[in-house]
């Protein structure tokens, strides 16, 4: 598999897909309505932690694939950031050979199932489509992507287990997120020894520490990660590098090439009064305490703060876990609050409308200022300043301004700061020689990703500095391919 | 699983564990920390490493039994193992040879500091060690610590070992009759408040190790954060030593009382 040109999946010349476009005309494709996600009641999600989106039947995939006109040129490739073959996948579906379908995405991809429902298709592939110029609503490439992972996981079987061969290079990664996993699948199918390296008691990164069970299963990720295994990718946990073993130590123990994915482990703060009160905490702790730890269930024993009045800051996707996830622990009042106004939230769209829907608030234009405790040093207050909004920044988003003198005081039992991360200095504070960037990120050929050491490479949000699972997962594909290509050039 | 061979209890409800960690074992540091996760549902706790045998791989981790998670690990006996063990954590001890240096040790907060004595005495430092407990049974690793030490004094609150009264009463003795070059303190959070008070007075540089409540201990959650000179810092990968004149304890007491 690894020696196949990857156009060469499903290409769009084979005589079952010519046949696929005649069967039907264009208007009868484009006459069909885009399929809706099925979905959990809002009042029983917020009564549990079950995964909101459902997930399509056979029928309703089939349907939505034929909506898919089969374009001569595919601009949803083109909007991909690891440029699967959409319409090979999709026409699959059509026709439905869904084990084909799983194994075109596959190609591409070593986590379909994950990024079938994280991704933010409405900002990639689903924005090129062709449907937007017929002022229709694109085909829904996302839904289809999880569809397929699901159905080839529910009745796939798993390959035999595979080793590496004696004599095999040996590869570490650090880091087991979306990063290190998809450079540890794409390593493991070349050939190489490869071991994951863990600094948590848990394998899956941001994956299980961050993203909460209502949007992905831990057990999605468990699969992912059984499937690896198989292919003989070995997990280390309690291990960190940089810590429990250095790069010299790697190399003491024969380790040829390290990928470093270590992600973006350093929650920021605003710097305001009262933010080391109790009851305030970054949206890293809160989620690890819900999703890692299992706070809050029955034989766990770590705590978590249960607020009544939640305010959390912020308007990315982690924001709206943890508004989410706070109103699942209880929150009667749950608020995002946001110093631009909703149309400029970094957000997914549906994770607005989810939060909206489980009767989050939004304070938007309204930026904190200080935090208020009680005598006992426990968040009472949060006092707000309301911005209105300047002309765009850099960014390109208008930048907010305040509001002289408009100030507000909100009584709330618990903060969550979700307003970024930095990347984490453990690693690049223990290789000497590596070159940093000011921000702290590791500095790599965005082409190769290697960084200025000798066979290190980097990848995902230790290079990126916070961005989205499917980049990271390019970027652990383009690395893996980058350091094969090198250690087999000796 | 990280084996327990050895165990010995101190005093009533302060264990001596000895671990199979090896890894951690050749690669810690005086002031190092773990942190540690006992049954599948465990708490990760943070645990400064009292000791390390390289030899045999192991390190010592001394607990205080006083909630849920250290309550559980008291009860491991040898053979027994913790679920979780990672580290080396934290930034290691600066050592250097200054002069005179007086190490405070309050209640199980000796079992950290015996690394520090260790090494201070080890780049030729004068050291006092002054060992503190509310009575005779729970001093801890008096043996251990005076085969280091230059000097030993222990305070107890009712007089029942040593001299009576507090860490400070004893350091603001040594002071008195000596020039000391660099106090060490770690203890309760409320003692390493008041040695600070002590040593500001007489503008000696004092540095102090904190354990505040950690979750991941990598830098990842922030619950660790206290204020030194104004700045938020976090005590897992900027610490766990900070200058105890620089660190806002009232905070930190009130974070740690509120956990």
């Amino acid at each position: 598999m690894a020696n196949e040109n990857p156009m060469m999946t499903a290409p769009r010349v084979e005589p079952w897909r010519e046949e696929l476009r005649k069967s039907k005309s264009a208007r009868e494709r484009a006459s069909i309505p885009r399929v809706e996600m099925p979905q959990l009641p809002p009042q029983q999600r917020i009564s549990g932690n079950m995964e909101v989106n459902t997930g399509l039947s056979r029928e309703q995939a089939l349907l939505e694939a034929t909506r898919c006109m089969d374009c001569p040129d595919p601009q949803c490739v083109t909007g991909c950031p690891v440029s699967i073959n959409i319409p090979g996948f999709i026409k699959n579906v059509e026709r439905g050979r869904f084990e084909e379908a799983a194994r075109v995405i596959r190609f591409y991809s070593a986590l379909p199932a994950v990024c079938g429902r994280v991704c933010p298709q409405e900002k990639q592939c689903e924005s090129r489509c062709i449907y937007h110029k017929m002022k229709k609503q694109p085909v829904a490439i996302g839904y289809l992507e999880r569809f397929v992972a699901d159905d080839a996981r529910a009745c796939g079987s798993l390959p035999e287990p595979t080793v590496p061969a004696p004599g095999a290079k040996k590869i570490a990664v650090a880091g087991s997120g979306p990063a290190g996993l998809s450079f540890a699948g794409e390593m493991a199918r070349r050939g190489y020894d490869v071991t994951v390296f863990e600094a948590l008691h848990e394998i899956g990164g941001v994956l299980k520490y961050g993203i909460p069970e209502f949007r992905l299963p831990n057990s999605i990720v468990d699969d992912e990660i059984s499937a690896l295994e198989n292919a003989g990718v070995r997990f280390v946990r309690d291990c960190i590098i940089g810590k429990t073993l250095t790069r010299d130590d790697l190399l003491g123990l024969g380790f040829d090439g390290l990928f470093v994915a270590s992600g973006a482990g350093l929650p920021r703060f605003m710097g305001i009064p009262g933010e080391n009160l109790s009851g305030v905490m970054s949206s890293n702790e809160y989620l690890t305490r819900v999703n890692l730890m299992g706070a809050g269930l029955s034989g766990n024993d770590t705590p978590v703060v249960r607020g009544r009045r939640a305010v959390v800051v912020g308007g990315g996707n982690t924001a709206m876990d943890s508004v989410r996830t706070a109103r699942r622990m209880g929150a009667k009042k749950a608020m995002i609050v946001y110093r631009r106004s909703e149309a400029e939230m970094p957000a997914r769209i549906e994770e607005i409308a989810h939060a909206k829907e489980e009767g989050v608030e939004f304070l938007t234009l309204s930026n904190p200022v200080e935090y208020l405790g009680d005598d006992q040093g426990r968040v009472r207050a949060v006092r707000l300043q309301r911005m209105r909004l300047g002309e765009p920044d850099e960014s390109g988003r208008r930048s907010p301004e305040p509001i002289p003198g408009a100030i507000d005081e909100i009584e709330t039992d618990m903060v969550i700061v979700s307003v970024g991360v930095s990347p984490n200095p453990l690693i690049p504070n223990s290789v000497e020689g590596l070159q940093i960037s000011r921000r702290g990120t590791i500095e790599v050929d965005p082409q190769t990703m290697e960084s200025s050491v000798g066979n290190l490479f980097a990848g995902g949000d230790i290079v990126r500095g916070g961005a989205t699972v499917i980049l990271a997962m390019g970027d652990g594909r383009r690395a893996a391919a980058a350091m094969d290509a090198k250690l087999s050039a000796r | 699983m990280y084996k327990i061979i050895d165990k010995e209890w101190f005093s009533e409800n302060v264990a001596k564990f000895e671990v199979e960690a090896p890894l951690i074992a050749h690669a810690r540091r005086p002031g190092h920390f773990v942190i540690v996760r006992v049954g599948e549902g465990g708490e990760r706790i943070p645990l400064t490493i009292a000791d390390a045998d390289m030899k045999r791989g192991t390190i010592t981790l001394v607990v205080q039994a006083v909630g849920v998670s250290t309550r559980k690990i008291c009860s491991l006996e040898v053979g027994d193992g913790f679920t979780d063990i990672v580290g080396p954590l934290g930034r290691a001890t600066h050592i250097e040879k200054v002069g005179t240096v007086v190490c405070c040790g309050g209640g199980v907060g000796v079992a950290p500091l015996l690394p520090i004595i260790k090494a201070m005495k080890q780049a030729s430092n004068r050291v006092v060690a002054i060992l503190a407990a509310r009575t005779a049974p729970l001093v801890i690793l008096r043996d251990q610590v005076s085969e280091w030490c230059d000097e030993l004094i222990i305070m107890t609150d009712d007089g029942s070992l040593g001299d009576k009264g507090l860490v400070t009463d004893g350091l603001e003795a040594v002071i008195a009759r000596e020039k000391v070059d660099q106090v060490v303190a770690i203890g309760p959070a409320v003692m390493m408040k008041f040695v600070a008070k002590a040593t500001e007075a007489h503008s000696i540089p004092t540095m102090v190790s904190l354990n505040t409540v950690m979750v991941d201990g990598t830098g990842m959650c922030g619950a660790c954060r206290v204020t030194v000179g104004g700045k938020t810092r976090f005590v897992c990968i900027d610490g766990p030593e900070f200058d105890a004149h620089q660190v806002d304890f009232d905070e930190m007491i009130m974070r740690l009382k509120n956990n």
